[in-house]
């Protein structure tokens, strides 16, 4: 038994909706278990090949690069837009979080076709030879750019909140600008940078889009291969373990660095905003590094999407606005973030007020599924609701679920951040005035930590807009989502016509980021 | 918060209406899981609703994860019928097919089919070099994939290992001349550092913007190419009779054995391997395959398909071939 909040023994109806969450998320694992057992002893063999060993080593080396490169560029453009007087703050800040609209794989082409030996760069420079975009380069800069958003909108919320008071006690004792930085702001934030670092690092793992047209051999690209050899599956589901077990390793290693110092506001809704910090003579590298953030990864797909549909429009090509498909893809993925959060809740109510070991095993566990590629997923739920849910197969309901058992920890990544933030105090006090736990949970801690789920819910709105392998297998038929109908026309190099459907869904999606992320706060800026 | 609420709600209410409405397939339309494109095929299934005035449900998708999907559907598959693009995925699934009548199987000669008879080839893809026309004329380009092992042809070559088309012409290459010939000519091709690309549009791309200078490919991508940019400076070269890269592969179709629209399914089959079915490989704009049936002309320009000999291979085993075949690939360090 812990200290604190914790202690008491949890609700059972709140413990079973977050066992009954938790187990449903854990389908896919059952699936590869399944698969492994009945591949029998060659697993085994299969795990301690060289080949499985070198290709964990180079997906661990992609995951690093990314993780690092993501923190890199987030942290100080979140400080930035945040606590300096830079011009524009309000812009900058809208514009870097607007990759996060990008499919990676869309982002991928377009450096494809930027840099590529012909590329458009290479023609309108007349230069020979550029650096080759493929490899583990242009996976690495594909990737940062379209996962970096969920590091810097994590540490700008983070940032935003945090107590000025804390700070303003370290200089008033000597300490200087630089020190408060690293001695108070980042370890009050480095709990928001890891949580982003480790949606980072999921995402990472189970992309194949990306590594897939990089060229780069990670687990997944090898997972792809070894389903389309058909006959044995046995490997695939090995692969995916491997795969699962770096999840582990991620949470674990995040779980270290998160919980190194542990941070409530005592008054959620009164916390003053920190005065900027002058950028003096700094300001002209601070707007030069805002601009090579959002020019690279905003600026440049925008011109090469934009290039292709314009080269569409000249050679009159057959161009329709997908109206139809982006009605499903706002449909499902709008019911996928609202399910995604209701499931979300109780996990993370579990994990953060009840703390036992069995509450943070389930909350652990509820990660298992996330590193998994999209196919491993869709055929795993193909399995289950074949065999045991024919009513729901190829149904929405199953595509929703699929897409909620894929981004659950970015819903639970926006609740907890704001359950962290209200103090379990308050809801101790509404407790001894005599409500009971749903009581507290509806009229006192969802709506101080509103914010948070509607972040939550708004990534996995995003992710879900964007997803592709899970889509094509689970959809009803017929039902044609924005990334279907890209998938359809890359299928037959029809680049040009892709463009469309490609840029209609940054348009749909760029709305809800700003809505629910825009630095709306009157606060926001003064100065 | 509201709308949030209000959204899980209402999809609670879709479910079920979703449930109530079910998906029975004794009524309803006939379900084609097809790997083959939308952009291409899509066309012909609906001049199959046109004529036969059967509803078509058609879950596109890639060949060999829809060949995974069925086999994880085991016997409660929705799917009455497999459209796929190579023999390989349709061999995967074999146990899961039903035998085709022999006046089906007879449309098209006996080497486009499978010898158990569970499918049958509806168009034929030829493999091809793809060259580009700047820098080579067509009597440079070789006649044999043999050749390719030459030196002067390093760095110069693009080709496909993760491809399913690829990894068919290796299966041929192995079952023609041996296993170990075949070893020894990734080994040779390898030193040549051949490109390698995810799929074939890419690479008669990279051909046509002068990234390489030759491609190992499938004749029709020439033509999705050249749609996209007419002037490409890029065509095909078709090899010597008998050699492994000049394989005839099909794409094929084959009847659920689950099914319970057994007559309907045929109908398709049987539509898609009928006179005006076939017709259309050779007419329209972008789908530029051979029709297997005998006198039905293919595209103007392409050499007539009883022309072309490949390797006498049985494309029924490529099924089951495959393992042995990637295994090979994964030795000689084409695949990870």
């Amino acid at each position: 038994m812990s200290r604190g909040a914790g202690g008491r023994r949890p609700p059972l109806p709140l413990a079973l909706a977050a066992g009954a969450a938790v187990v449903l998320l854990l389908l896919p694992l059952a699936y590869l278990l399944i698969r492994v057992a009945s591949g029998g002893g060659r697993a085994v063999d299969l795990l301690w090949d060289t080949g499985t060993l070198r290709l964990a080593g180079r997906t661990v080396l992609l995951v690093g690069g990314v993780v690092a490169a993501t923190i890199a560029v987030s942290v100080p453009t979140a400080w930035l837009v945040t606590r300096t007087d830079l011009p524009g703050r309000r812009l900058w800040s809208a514009a870097a979080a607007l990759p996060l609209v990008i499919p990676s794989y869309v982002a991928a082409l377009c450096l494809l076709g930027l840099f590529g030996e012909k590329g458009l760069l290479q023609q309108a420079l007349g230069i020979e030879r550029l650096p080759d975009p493929t490899g583990y380069g242009g996976a690495l800069a594909a990737l940062t750019l379209s996962t970096y958003p969920y590091v810097f909108l994590l540490t700008r919320s983070a940032l935003r909140d945090l107590d000025p008071g804390q700070e303003e006690a370290a200089r008033s004792l000597g300490v200087g600008r630089a020190g408060v930085f690293v001695r108070v702001t980042l370890p009050s934030v480095r709990p928001a940078i890891s949580l982003g670092a480790l949606l980072v690092a999921l995402y990472t793992l189970s992309d194949f889009g990306v590594v897939s047209l990089m060229r780069y051999d990670a687990l997944t690209r090898a997972i792809y291969l070894h389903y389309r050899s058909l006959f044995d599956r046995t490997p695939a589901a090995v692969l995916s373990l491997v795969l699962v077990a770096l999840t582990a390793v991620a949470l674990v290693v995040e779980r270290r660095v998160r919980t190194r110092g542990r941070v409530h506001r005592t008054s959620p809704g009164a916390a003053r905003r920190a005065a900027p910090v002058p950028l003096g003579r700094w300001k002209v590298a601070a707007l030069a590094w805002c601009a090579i953030v959002t020019g690279a990864f905003l600026a440049l797909p925008a011109f090469v999407l934009g290039f292709w549909l314009e080269r569409a429009i000249v050679d009159d090509r057959a161009l329709e606005l997908p109206w139809a498909q982006a009605l499903s893809s706002l449909a499902a993925s709008a019911l996928a973030a609202a399910w995604a959060v209701a499931a979300a809740v109780p996990v993370a109510v579990l994990a953060l007020r009840y703390p036992s070991r069995g509450s943070r095993t389930l909350e652990r566990l509820s990660f298992a599924g996330n590193a998994l590629p999209g196919l491993v997923i869709a055929l795993s739920l193909v399995f289950f609701a074949a065999r045991y849910a024919a009513p729901v197969y190829q149904t929405l309901a199953l595509l929703v679920f699929a897409y909620v058992t894929r981004f659950f920890p970015q819903a639970l990544s926006g609740v907890e951040s704001a359950l962290h933030r209200v103090d379990p105090r308050v809801e101790e006090a509404a407790r001894g005035l005599g409500r009971g736990w749903l009581s507290t949970l509806v009229t006192v801690t969802v709506p101080l930590a509103r914010s948070g789920f509607l972040a939550g819910g708004a990534l996995v709105f995003l992710s879900a807009m964007k997803e592709l392998p899970a889509t094509l297998l689970l959809r009803p038929i017929g039902f044609e989502t924005l990334a279907t109908e890209i998938w359809t026309l890359t299928q037959v190099g029809a680049y040009s016509r892709a463009a469309l459907p490609s840029l209609v869904l940054i348009a749909v999606s760029a709305p809800v980021l700003y809505l629910v992320f825009a630095d709306r706060r009157p606060g926001a800026h003064g100065g | 918060m509201k709308i949030w609420m209000g959204l899980v709600a209402l999809s609670a209410v879709v479910a079920i209406a979703a449930g109530c409405g079910g998906n029975s397939s004794q009524s309803g339309p006939l379900t084609v899981y097809s790997g083959r494109e939308e952009e291409l095929v899509k066309p012909l299934l609906e001049q199959f609703e046109r004529t036969a005035g059967i509803k078509v449900d058609v879950r596109y998708g890639d060949s060999a994860e829809l060949a995974a999907t069925i086999a994880e559907e085991g016997g409660n598959s929705p799917a009455d019928v497999f459209f796929a693009q190579d023999p390989g995925s349709l061999g995967a699934v074999e146990a899961q097919l039903a035998e085709l009548p022999q006046a089906t199987l007879d449309r098209v000669a006996e080497r486009f089919r499978d010898s158990g008879g569970r499918w049958v080839g509806t168009s034929g893809r030829a493999r091809v070099i793809a060259y580009n026309t700047d820098a080579l004329g067509e009597e440079q380009v070789p006649d044999s994939v043999f050749d390719l092992t030459d030196p002067v042809w390093k760095g110069k070559i693009g080709i496909a290992p993760t491809n399913a088309s690829f990894q068919a012409f290796v299966t041929a290459m192995r079952l023609s001349a041996g296993d170990e010939k075949t070893r020894q000519w990734l080994v040779d091709l390898k030193r040549n550092d051949p490109k390698t690309y995810e799929k074939n549009t890419p690479i008669v791309e990279a051909v046509a913007a002068g990234e390489i200078e030759i491609g190992l490919v499938n004749h029709y991508y020439l033509y999705l190419v050249k749609a996209e940019r007419p002037d490409a400076p890029v065509a095909n070269h078709f090899l010597a009779p008998g050699d492994p890269g000049a394989l005839v592969s099909v794409a094929g179709v084959g009847v659920l054995a689950t099914s319970d629209r057994q007559d309907d399914a045929r109908k398709l089959v049987d539509f898609l391997l009928s006179d005006d079915g076939q017709r259309f490989y050779g007419e329209s704009a972008e789908e530029a395959e051979y029709p297997l049936v005998a006198g039905i002309p293919a595209r103007n320009g392409l050499p007539p398909l009883d022309r072309l000999e490949g390797p006498n291979v049985d494309l029924g085993s490529f099924g089951g071939e495959l393992e042995k075949t990637l295994e090979l690939l994964r030795r000689t360090g084409y695949l990870s």
